[in-house]
């Protein structure tokens, strides 16, 4: 390909992805350090570039740290992060210890069963996000299915109250980022030699030795890639805290869409999200660092 | 891996897929349920999809999320199958490292904060909230995971194909169209509908960068489930998985059946030689 074509091929994503992802980002944290204003936008610009070297020396000084200090003084904040940190973190357990036998267990299927399996899992991964945790919604409340049957089968008298609480909120989490976990570890499995297994039994080990020496470091690599993609979506989460969770749920996704959303209050709201993505920085990176090394390996 | 398959293996799996599917199955059956009361069962009824077919907010929404999903589906496959190609054709350039990283970390940011940044971008640049920004906001999401796709396919293609067609004396660009994207071509229709369905899904995004008058199906969704859930609302999911399924279903059987006719033609090629 020729030089100019190349420069197009690199240059128009590029700058899309500047335009449209990187740049927000900044903007963000410009205005984390504005005043909140009764007005639209509700803030003070930080500056102009039209209003030249003096303008900028003017705006430098409305520079604000007060949403930040803010964030430290209500201690809302620090308990939405520590919390959705706490949940995020439980929920990707659960989902890699549902996820593993999942994954291994389509491993270990024929060969010609294997791409079927696969995309049962993929399936529900397309339909939406949205609709999937709204049937959990009729599952879980008071007089709903899962009460129903359980006071049918006599093991409950009262129903039990799951919905508005964390379990619902962990439950549906688990169960939306389910297939994001089996899929990076079947990869992982499937890959893997089975002789290898073999020749540790040979060598003396019991089944569950040769699993714990040979099979899960191998399938490392699925573990950690599946845990990045269920553990930093789950941080910032918003629609599950919201609708299956209560009033006790505190979850920082939560927290700053009602911020923007019912206190119109941009700045913290900036604020916010700015300290999430510091949260988020590590994880993210060791996430990308997995992912072209990959595709890199994939060549 | 190809051990035996232990009863073990065949619990889980089954356990896995009870759990993956059971409440969609729950879902799409009280849609047909007579009794307003959603978990109470009243007979078998189709009244709640002739509701939603008279619902006009609700085909009003329906209508900006197909207009949204189209046009940013199209375009995040243009602008992401660039990106693919970008990725593994040229492995160094001026900024590299920051470009694969724009790439991949839309696919883990929490939407959050990515819908935040966008709305606020909007703002900065004085562009009112309407139809054509969450179809600018769905293109630069989505278009991550198209690049994701189709690189997947990019990296496998034996590339000798394509400097043979060059050698022959066919163009770059032509040696391009003609030979490499048929090839990845399932991938990049795979991408696509990928692209498509997070549009047709997405919550967060859309009601940060939507304005007035550009109330996507999801946000009216959303509206309704927080007041309660209806059957009127399991009858819209019941369409959209339907129409979801039908396209991932039939996308496969077309992936494989050319995978097979192509698989064919090589051989016969082989044999010919």
């Amino acid at each position: 390909m020729g030089a100019a074509r190349k420069w197009l091929v690199i240059a128009v994503p590029y700058l899309w992805l500047l335009v449209f992802f990187l740049v927000p980002f900044f903007i963000v944290f410009k205005i984390s350090f504005s005043t909140t204003a009764l007005s639209i936008p509700p803030y003070t610009p930080v500056f102009e570039f039209t209003e030249g070297v003096a303008g900028l020396v003017d705006k430098a000084r409305q520079l604000t740290l007060d949403n930040y200090l803010w964030l430290t003084q209500d201690p809302l904040y620090l308990r939405s992060y520590l919390s959705s940190v706490w949940i995020a973190f439980v929920s990707t357990l659960l989902t890699l210890l549902i996820g593993y036998p999942l994954a291994y267990g389509m491993a270990r299927a024929s060969r010609s069963l294997r791409p079927l399996l696969v995309m049962l899992v993929i399936l529900p991964f397309w339909t939406s996000f949205l609709i999937r945790v709204y049937a959990w919604i009729g599952i879980l409340r008071r007089e709903g299915l899962l009460n129903q049957l359980l006071t049918w089968l006599g093991v409950i008298d009262a129903p039990l109250t799951i919905i508005n609480t964390n379990t619902a909120v962990y439950i549906g989490i688990v169960y939306s980022y389910l297939p994001f976990m089996v899929l990076p570890l079947y990869a992982a499995l499937e890959r893997m030699d089975e002789s290898l297994i073999e020749a540790a039994q040979d060598l003396g080990c019991t089944r569950l030795q040769a699993f714990w020496k040979i099979t899960f470091p191998l399938s490392l690599p699925g573990v950690v890639a599946g845990s990045m993609l269920v553990f930093i979506p789950a941080v910032g989460e918003f629609v599950i805290p919201d609708l299956l969770g209560g009033s006790e749920t505190l979850m920082i996704g939560k927290t700053l869409w009602v911020e923007f959303f019912s206190n119109r209050d941009w700045p913290v709201a900036s604020a916010v999200a700015s300290i999430l993505l510091l949260i988020l920085v590590v994880p993210i990176v060791l996430f990308q660092h997995q992912q072209s090394r990959q595709s890199e390996d994939g060549r | 891996m190809n051990g035996r398959w232990s009863g073990f293996n065949i619990v889980s799996v089954v356990v896995g897929f009870t759990f993956l599917y059971l409440p969609i199955v729950l879902l799409v059956i009280y849609s047909f349920n007579a009794s307003r009361l959603v978990t109470v069962w009243g007979g078998f009824s189709t009244q709640w999809y002739g509701e939603m077919l008279r619902n006009e907010a609700l085909l009003a929404a329906a209508s900006v999320t197909f207009r949204v999903a189209l046009v940013s589906a199209t375009a995040a496959t243009v602008l992401g199958t660039l990106a693919a190609v970008a990725l593994t054709r040229f492995m160094r350039f001026r900024g590299r490292l920051l470009f694969s990283g724009m790439v991949f970390a839309p696919l883990v940011m929490p939407e959050v904060i990515t819908g935040l940044s966008l709305l606020l971008l909007f703002i900065a640049i004085d562009l009112d909230r309407t139809i054509v920004t969450v179809m600018l906001a769905h293109t630069t999401f989505s278009m991550c995971f198209v690049a994701v796709v189709v690189q997947s396919r990019l990296v496998t293609f034996d590339r000798s194909l394509e400097e043979a067609a060059q050698d022959l004396g066919c163009p770059p660009l032509k040696a391009f169209l003609t030979v490499t994207l048929p090839v990845i071509a399932p991938a990049v229709i795979a991408g696509w509908m990928l692209a498509f369905t997070l549009s047709l899904d997405d919550l967060v995004i859309a009601s940060f960068t939507s304005g007035s008058g550009a109330t996507t199906l999801p946000m009216r969704i959303y509206s309704q489930v927080r007041l309660g859930v209806t059957p009127e609302i399991n009858a819209v999911c019941t369409v959209l998985i339907a129409l979801v399924t039908t396209g991932v279903v039939a996308a496969s059987i077309l992936n494989k059946r050319s995978m097979v006719r192509r698989e064919r033609a090589e051989r016969m090629a082989f044999d010919e030689r």
